[in-house]
Formats: C-alpha cells, structure tokens, sequence
C-alpha cells in the first residue's frame, strides 16, 4: 500500500515534469508553428538564472518563481524581434536558425561560467510513507504543474489577451483584418513560451545539475512530446505528458531509468505513427 | 556556339575531379604524417556529409539523426572487426547493417506519409534511442562475439583494416588516407552518377512536388525510402571508416552534437549540391580545430554564430553563392546573343539554391 502510494507520487511527479518541460515548447509550436529547438538552452538559462540569483543571495522562492521566467522571457523577446520575425512561415530555417542559437547560447554559458556543474539546495523537507521516504519539493512540482495549466487555460479562455491570441491563432489574415497586429501577438506569445520554460528551468535548478550542456537532455523529450500531442497546447500537452510520464516511470521502475527513457521514446515513435496530427489533431480538435 | 552554361559546369566538374584524385595521389608526399591523419578525419566525415546532402538535398527528407546510421556503422565495424581480426567484412557489415536499418525505418516512415517535422523528430529520437542503449551497455552481460560493448566507455583497441590477401599486413596512417579519400570521391562520383539515371530525376521530382510525381505515375514513398536506404548506407560506411581510422568508438557518435554539426555543413555548403556539403564539412572542421588549437573562443558559440549567420544572409549556401557569382561574370564576358539563353539558366540555379 505504501509502496502504491510512492510509485503513485513517482508517476505524478514524472507527469508534472513533462508539463513544466513541454508547455513553453507547446505554446510556441502550437501558436506560431515555429519548432523552437533552442528550447533546451532556454531551460538552462531559467536554472543559471536561478543559481546566479541564489549565490546573490536572493530567497530561492523568488528567484525560481520570478526572476528565472522574468529573464528568460526577456531573451525570448529580444531572440524574437531578432531573428524568429524573419521567419515565419519557413519551418526548417526557423528550426537551423534555433538549432544555431542553442549552440551558441551553450558557448556564450560555457565561456561565462565554464564548463563545471552549479547546484541550488533543494528548498523543503522530505516526509516519511510507512517505510519509504519522498521529497515535498515532488508534490511542490505536481501543484506548480496544475497551477500553470490551470492560468494558462484563465489566460487564454478568460482574457482580452486570449482570446486575440487564439484569433490569430486560427487566422492570421482575419485577425489582421479585424485591426489586430499579428506580429505583436506573435511576439507577445514568444515571450510568453520563454517565459514559462525559463520557470521551468528554473524549478529544475535544484534537482538537476546546472551545466552548460544540460538543455540537450531535455529537448527530445520535450520535442516528441509536443509533436505527440498535436496543436492543442494545454489537452494535447497535458494526455502527451500523462501518457509518456506514466510509461516512463512504470517501465523506469520495473526495468532501469535507462530502459524507461526508451520505452517513452519508442512510444512516441509509435504514437505519431498511428496519429500524424498528434493526439489534440484527433481527439480535442478545437480544444484549447 | 558551343560554349554554353552546362558544358563549362560540366568541364568544371570534370577538372575539380581531376584535382581531387591527383591531391589524393599526393597528399602523404606532401604533408607530415599528422596532418594527413587529421585530414584523414576530414574526409571521413566528408562521407558523412555526403549522405545528408544526398537525401536532404535532393531527396528532400530532412534527418536530423543522420548519426543514427553513421554510429550503427561505426559500431558494427568494431564489433566485426575484433571478431574478424581486421577483415573486410567489416566494411561490408558497416554498409549493410545501418542500410537494412534504414530500410525498416523508412519504411516506417515513409509508408506512414510522415513528414516534415515529424520526420526530423522520430530520425532525432531514433538516434537518442540508440545512444541511451548502447551508453547503457557496460558489463559482461552486453557482448557480441568477443567485442565487449563497453557501455560510455566505448569499445578500444579495434584492429584496423588488414590488407586484402596479406592478413599479416595492417593499415597504416598512408593506406588509410588512400581508404578514405578514395572512398570520399567514389561515393561523390557514383551519387553524381546516380542522380544523371532515370532514378535521379524522379528523385529530384518527387522533392519539387510529391503530388505531380504521383500522379505522373511515379510512387514518391517508395522513391524517399530508396533514397534514405542510399542515406543511410553511405552514412554507415563514413562511420566504418572512422573507425577504423581511431581504433576507438563511443556513444558520442550517436550524440546530438555530432547530428547538429552534419546539418551545419549541408547547409553552409549548400543544398541541393553534392560538393557543397564537403566542402561545408572541410570549412567547419577546419575552423573547430583551429578554435581548438587557440582556446580563446569556445567552438559551440563559432558554430552557433555561423549557422544563424548563414540561415539568415546565406540561406543558399556557399557553393550555389559562388556558382551565380561564377555565372554572372561569365555572362558579362560573353558576347549579348548568350545571354538571354543563360539568364533562365541563372534564375533556375537561384530558385534550387533557395530551397
């Protein structure tokens, strides 16, 4: 019993993980269609965020919740009225012109603070199910992950902001039509997905090492499964996420990490072959 | 008059291959004995990048785990090559067994219509997948005939190449060099070959509009997955070849950084080129080393730099950049009457190179 409510929290926590590492991922990809595969670094520049702000001896708290998604949504901005603007519409460069910005934002980390591994504290205790021990900051994560599909979802279906967003979602050319400035919404929605990726970057700090190099972990995963879950940026990310989180960590537990990671890819290999369009392009059609 | 655009293009090619096989034949007289082994690596990889420029380029199927097969090759020369003691079957099996590999996995793909980005995200995973298992193999427990897998450490110690009919005599750093060129120009001039066949064009027909090809009868799935077999098995034989050169593999031959660096030529070289991607692959190599060499800047922030550089100034690439330079002052020496003939020329070349 006990240990079903620790693989419980496992499954939970690897779900939660998947929806903070997708959902800045999904909110440009689906909006924008842009394939942002400097993702990773802007993950790693959320935790150096972090990690820099704590050893200036700012409450963790503050810098993980606000100034890493501050930040990073800054540099979302600027890499968008730099470049990203130039190309919409041209799916592969869009995709060598990140893939070159996360190379350089690596190197431009790299000479800055060199290529060792950073570490926060992690914040919070642990506490005791019968015999086996789990960490608060598991649960902090899973109540951070609905928080944030929960605002996004007030964001996008209760606000002024949304619903000009999903307008210019669906088409662009009416929107514009109707005096709305695509282009400012598309910036808008690029620091939007920077921002949040730049908070989960910054939630990683404490329980991942903080290097250079980390981003390129968890670009595949967050990748396959925004494509898997279609369009649809909060239903398709949040089943993508639940599924992969639960074959993840079941076949982690059964088997070896290692053995996990595989299973969650070869699913996802799978899953985009049964279903092109992704889970949302079946399923939540028109959904949120 | 004789002296249109595509007989001089021809002559070109004709005479760079000239030079080409007359700097192999020289090479070893003419450096020391390290830099032909670093250029050795050089035009391995050049093998490499002539398998992504074949299929991105004119196949139109953008891979980003082109190192998918470029690792099966390179680790299915070691675990031959230690079970053989050096025999050529080991150059065989690196072709073979990524082809096949390619095969089930183009299949997949392209009998599924998957395309575009989603055929970049499962060729990424594919490779991603192979790393984690083949990183996770250390211990006893993971050995294929006496090749010990070796997990993250890699597998050390493979015998090179032994020549072919005197088992007693091993590749040196000069055969090798001879090897890998060698195999660099034939593999350019038989995919040049190639796409002249009947073949080729459809190929490059199927890139152009896949919905015209079909219905001129011809069955684009199965003319991508030809071509991503072509891929992958020129993939595997660069990954042999490295091999064979280091007597060492690794996981990192799978690794994203290895994947990022092969797109990186293609597109610096120029797409829908086949000289481009190496001569991309020389550049960027050339320069990693020389960064390297000099320890001020850091190479992922170069390369960075210049790949965003490119996608937005140069999106064309250098060698289709120099051949409209070419063009345009070829056509300023020819006489008036020339012109309008290679101005439809020069327009076509744009219009490929911007693609």
């Amino acid at each position: 019993m006990d240990l079903a409510a620790v693989l419980t929290l496992d499954v939970l926590n690897g779900v939660a993980s998947l929806i903070l590492l997708c959902t800045g991922l999904a909110v440009i990809f689906g909006m924008m269609k842009i394939i942002n595969l400097a993702h990773g670094e802007f993950l790693m520049l959320g935790a150096y965020a972090t990690v820099v702000a704590v050893e200036a001896g700012i409450n963790i708290w503050i810098a993980m919740l606000v100034i890493s998604p501050v930040f990073v949504g800054l540099v979302g901005l600027v890499v968008e009225r730099t470049f990203i603007r130039l190309l919409y519409g041209r799916l592969v460069d869009s995709m060598l012109a990140t893939w070159g910005l996360s190379l350089f934002l690596v190197g431009l980390i790299t000479t800055i603070f060199g290529n060792t591994i950073k570490s926060v504290p992690s914040p919070l205790g642990g506490f005791t199910i019968g015999a086996y021990r789990s960490s608060l900051y598991t649960v902090f994560l899973v109540v951070v992950a609905i928080a944030l599909l929960g605002g996004l979802w007030v964001l996008m279906r209760r606000t002024r902001f949304g619903l000009i967003a999903r307008a210019t979602m669906q088409n662009p050319d009416m929107a514009a039509a109707m005096g709305v400035s695509p282009p400012r919404v598309y910036m808008a929605t690029f620091g939007l997905g920077a921002a949040i990726t730049g908070l989960a970057g910054g939630l990683l700090a404490p329980v991942a090492g903080v290097l250079p190099t980390m981003g390129a972990a968890y670009i595949a995963k967050a990748f396959i499964t925004v494509v898997a879950g279609g369009t649809s940026i909060i239903a398709g990310g949040a089943t993508a996420s639940g599924l992969f989180g639960f074959i993840n960590q079941t076949a982690s537990y059964l088997t070896t990490p290692v053995i996990g990671e595989v299973f969650l890819f070869v699913a996802a290999i799978i899953l985009i072959r049964l279903l092109p369009q992704g889970i949302s392009g079946r399923f939540f059609r028109g959904s949120l | 008059m004789g002296l249109d655009i595509r007989t001089l293009s021809r002559t070109g090619q004709t005479i760079g291959v000239v030079i080409a096989a007359l700097l192999i034949v020289f090479m070893p007289a003419m450096v020391e004995l390290f830099d032909l082994m670093q250029y050795t690596i050089f035009v391995v990889m050049g093998v490499l990048a002539l398998s992504l420029g074949f299929i991105w380029g004119f196949g139109g199927i953008l891979s980003f785990g082109q190192t998918a097969f470029f690792g099966l090759g390179a680790y299915t020369f070691a675990v031959t090559a230690i079970n053989t003691d050096g025999s050529w079957a080991a150059v065989g099996l690196a072709v073979l067994v990524p082809a096949v590999f390619a095969a089930v996995l183009g299949y997949f793909m392209f009998y599924g219509r998957i395309s575009d980005v989603y055929l970049g995200v499962i060729t990424l995973t594919v490779t991603l997948i192979l790393f984690n298992v083949v990183n996770s193999t250390a211990g006893d427990a993971y050995t294929i005939g006496t090749a010990a897998l070796g997990g993250f450490n890699g597998i050390p110690a493979v015998p090179g190449l032994s020549m072919p009919g005197d088992p007693d005599f091993f590749f040196g750093p000069e055969e090798n060099w001879y090897l890998s060129a060698g195999c660099l120009l034939l593999v350019y001039l038989a995919l040049k070959g190639l796409l002249r066949t009947h073949f080729g064009r459809v190929v490059v027909a199927v890139r152009e509009n896949e919905t015209r090809a079909a219905l001129l009868g011809y069955d684009p799935r199965i003319y991508k997955l030809m071509v991503f077999v072509v891929g992958g098995a020129v993939a595997g034989l660069a990954g042999g070849l490295f091999t064979n050169w280091g007597a060492f593999v690794s996981p990192t031959v799978f690794s994203l950084s290895t994947a990022a660096q092969i797109i990186i030529w293609v597109t610096i070289g120029g797409l829908g080129t086949l000289v481009g991607p190496v001569l991309g692959c020389f550049i960027m190599q050339y320069l990693v080393m020389q960064i390297g060499t000099q320890q001020t800047f850091n190479a992922d922030l170069v390369m960075g730099a210049i790949l965003l550089g490119f996608v937005m100034a140069i999106p064309m690439g250098l060698v289709p950049l120099m051949r409209l330079g070419l063009v345009g002052l070829v056509m300023r020496l020819l006489p008036g009457k020339a012109r309008a003939s290679d101005a439809t020329h020069t327009e076509t070349t744009a219009v490929e190179g911007a693609k």
